[in-house]
């Protein structure tokens, strides 16, 4: 018997009783907030990434926020991601690399920071979430360079993860990133950046 | 790793050597009591959690219920998706197919990302007889590793350390397996995260193959999800050529949906977080994006063992945030390697006896690794009553003969408490015995173990049923 069989058929032994459906009493929007007040939805966003330690730009155009991003962390090189709008890029005088063709892992490592945009954002933990689609890149693009800038527009924000996961496509690679890498396995003690990127700033885009 | 928990004495054995170390105790109190107030903080931010817990109970249950369909659905998805399944019966056997795995990559160093599966069944080891030379990423992971260590806990394995133990460790280990510690390392935590990530990194960017697990896998959609901080998960998940993710068959939800409620409650349960920093999920191979070659492993390895037993399968819902450890007061004293698994404190005095039998001593010690205070039936996420499988593993332990003497001592209670003459006696005589007593009893033979942990309650002189007759009920 293949262990395939022989696993499965131990399963039907068990004869587990039916199970009835799951009671989904949970909110599906961030505690404490009206569903449709999005100036409070995208103040708790804001909030939540500065908790951890992002830094946050909010802006009406992506150009001039993107460099100052760039700028005030000191990046002098950056990782562009095919389908980026050159809008975003407008303002930014340093060095850009595009990731096509792909970048060796050598110098994705070698590079300062690497910007994009996201698929969806949740508020109330503070969320990114990133698919690979245009703007957003490979996601080793995304882990390498120190320095991370996201751009988000105020109408990819969610309150909560139920409203954000609902419109992911699970076949894509997805990457949610809540602040930026952290550990803390040397007692208890939070220390920021460990592998992945240690800085992270979003511009959200009003 | 070559240390392992084979042959690991019964619990009371192992605990009274833990406890007997200030050092660990102190270590552990202090990480236990600050996860215990950060989960308490985030766990009453949410309005809704007891709705939360009750999705998520009930979404494991539906899983455990109808596994086989569950897992035949992961298995098509995942190989509709590029990917290749494997089933594995048990530790060996899994060892046997991530080796093989490996062997036809021709790679002799491969990177892992925390797996408490891979842990269980000894993957490490297995992989180092074969001349495999498997480095862990997660930072208390590799500490454990660098340290020919055990892991104390499921969520932070080195929590058993402190920050001189940590930096002693990087100092003399990291050089003999890849870059060294910086020069003048001292032991802030942040100068011990950064000597972790120079030596990590080249590991990252030379390795061909990663062996990771998975916190939750998809069954409509054949997704394997990955929750982590540090972003060694990341590296390893996204820069290897192949991925090889070692699973247990109860890690199945249903639905994509079902993640809404698993990744609101995991972290907050854990770390006392929102989110983890970093979740990653990928559904057999991308195009230009990832590994090009990915291998699912399923592994049984006594979970269906679990699964037939009617009162104990609630153990297998469990989603490791270690809660229940942290809460604790019997872990808060012995720490995690006195229950001589992966998988220590309530979990583990649970799971272990499940997923392997009560044949061996070691497992049937650890049902009564237990206070039954109940403090983790009140954390777990998933509401799994601890209490009652821990007193339904007792019963089945004295039932298999092994506490013959507390079963005789239950029968003959049973026997006086069912015939209402000879309990009033029974009752009677021990309120005159009582105050008689000496404050340390220690019975002859067998039964004086009994007193060795415990201190005689006082005996009250009259019984209730006496005080309720003279009083007329409390109307007096």
């Amino acid at each position: 018997m293949t262990a395939r069989e022989e696993i499965l058929g131990r399963i039907r032994a068990a004869a587990v009783p039916p199970a009835p459906a799951a009671p989904r009493r949970y909110l599906r929007h961030a505690p404490g907030l009206a569903e449709d007040d999005r100036p409070a939805v995208l103040a708790l966003f804001v909030e939540r990434l500065e908790e951890y330690g992002a830094r946050v730009l909010r802006a009406d155009r992506p150009g001039p926020a993107v460099a100052e991003a760039l700028a005030a962390e000191g990046a002098r090189s950056v990782v562009l991601p095919d389908g980026l709008p050159a809008e975003w890029t407008a303002d930014w005088d340093g060095e850009s690399r595009p990731d096509r063709p792909p970048l060796p892992n050598a110098e994705l490592d070698a590079t300062e920071a690497v910007l994009t945009g996201c698929t969806a954002a949740v508020a109330e933990s503070g969320t990114l979430i990133l698919d690979g689609g245009p703007a957003q890149g490979r996601r080793a693009a995304t882990l390498l360079p120190d320095l991370h800038v996201c751009v988000v527009r105020a109408e990819q924000v969610h309150s909560a993860l139920p409203g954000a996961l609902a419109r992911l496509d699970p076949r894509r690679p997805l990457t949610f990133i809540s602040g930026p890498s952290a550990t803390a396995d040397i007692e208890m003690i939070r220390v920021r950046g460990v592998h992945g990127p240690r800085r992270l700033v979003v511009v959200l885009l009003d | 790793m070559t240390r392992s928990f084979l042959g690991w004495p019964a619990f009371p054995a192992a605990a009274r050597q833990e406890v007997e170390n200030r050092q660990l105790r102190e270590n552990v109190r202090r990480a236990t009591h600050t996860i215990r107030g950060k989960r308490a903080a985030l766990a009453a931010e949410r309005p809704d959690w007891e709705d939360l817990r009750d999705a998520a109970a009930a979404i494991k249950d539906r899983v455990l219920a109808d596994l086989e369909r569950y897992l035949l659905q992961v298995e098509e998805r995942v190989t509709a998706a590029g990917g290749t399944v494997h089933w594995a019966r048990d530790a060996a056997e899994a060892n046997r197919i991530v080796t093989d795995l490996v062997r036809a990559t021709g790679e002799s160093e491969i990177v892992k990302v925390k797996s408490m599966l891979t842990e269980e069944i000894g993957l490490d080891a297995a992989l180092a007889a074969a001349g495999i030379n498997a480095r862990e990423t997660d930072l208390a992971a590799a500490i454990v590793q660098l340290g020919d260590d055990l892991p104390s806990h499921v969520v932070v394995p080195a929590l058993h350390r402190n920050r001189t133990e940590i930096r002693d460790i990087f100092v003399r280990e990291m050089g003999r397996h890849g870059r060294p510690a910086p020069e003048g390392l001292t032991d802030d935590p942040a100068e011990l995260a950064e000597a972790a990530r120079l030596h990590l990194r080249e590991k990252f960017l030379g390795a061909k193959v990663a062996v990771s697990g998975a916190n939750f896998m998809v069954a409509e959609t054949g997704t394997m999800v990955v929750v982590e901080s540090e972003g060694n998960g990341r590296m390893c998940l996204t820069l290897a050529d192949t991925l090889i993710s070692v699973v247990g068959i109860e890690k199945t939800v249903p639905s994509w949906q079902d993640l809404e409620v698993f990744l609101q409650v995991l972290a907050r349960n854990a770390t006392g977080e929102r989110m983890s920093p970093y979740t990653s999920t990928w559904t057999g191979t991308t195009d230009g994006d990832g590994p090009r070659t990915f291998h699912l492993v399923l592994v049984d390895n006594g979970r269906t063992r679990a699964l037939a037993d009617p009162t104990g399968r609630q153990a297998l819902r469990c989603i490791r945030c270690g809660a229940c450890m942290n809460i604790c007061p019997v872990y808060e004293r012995t720490g995690g390697h006195a229950y001589g698994s992966v998988y220590p404190g309530p979990i583990g005095a649970i799971l272990n006896p499940l997923l392997k039998g009560l044949d061996d001593p070691q497992t049937a010690s650890l049902p009564y690794a237990s206070t039954l205070c109940g403090a983790c039936n009140e954390v777990c996420p998933v509401r799994i009553r601890f209490t009652d499988v821990l007193l339904d593993l007792r019963a089945q332990v004295a039932d298999g003969g092994q506490h013959p003497v507390e079963r005789a001592a239950l029968n003959t209670v049973g026997a006086v408490m069912e015939r209402p003459m000879l309990w009033k006696a029974a009752v009677k005589s021990a309120g005159l015995v009582g105050p008689l007593l000496p404050e340390r009893l220690k019975p002859p033979g067998v039964l004086g173990g009994w007193t060795d942990s415990r201190t005689l309650p006082d005996i009250p002189r009259e019984s209730f049923r006496s005080w309720w007759k003279r009083n007329e009920g409390g109307a007096q």
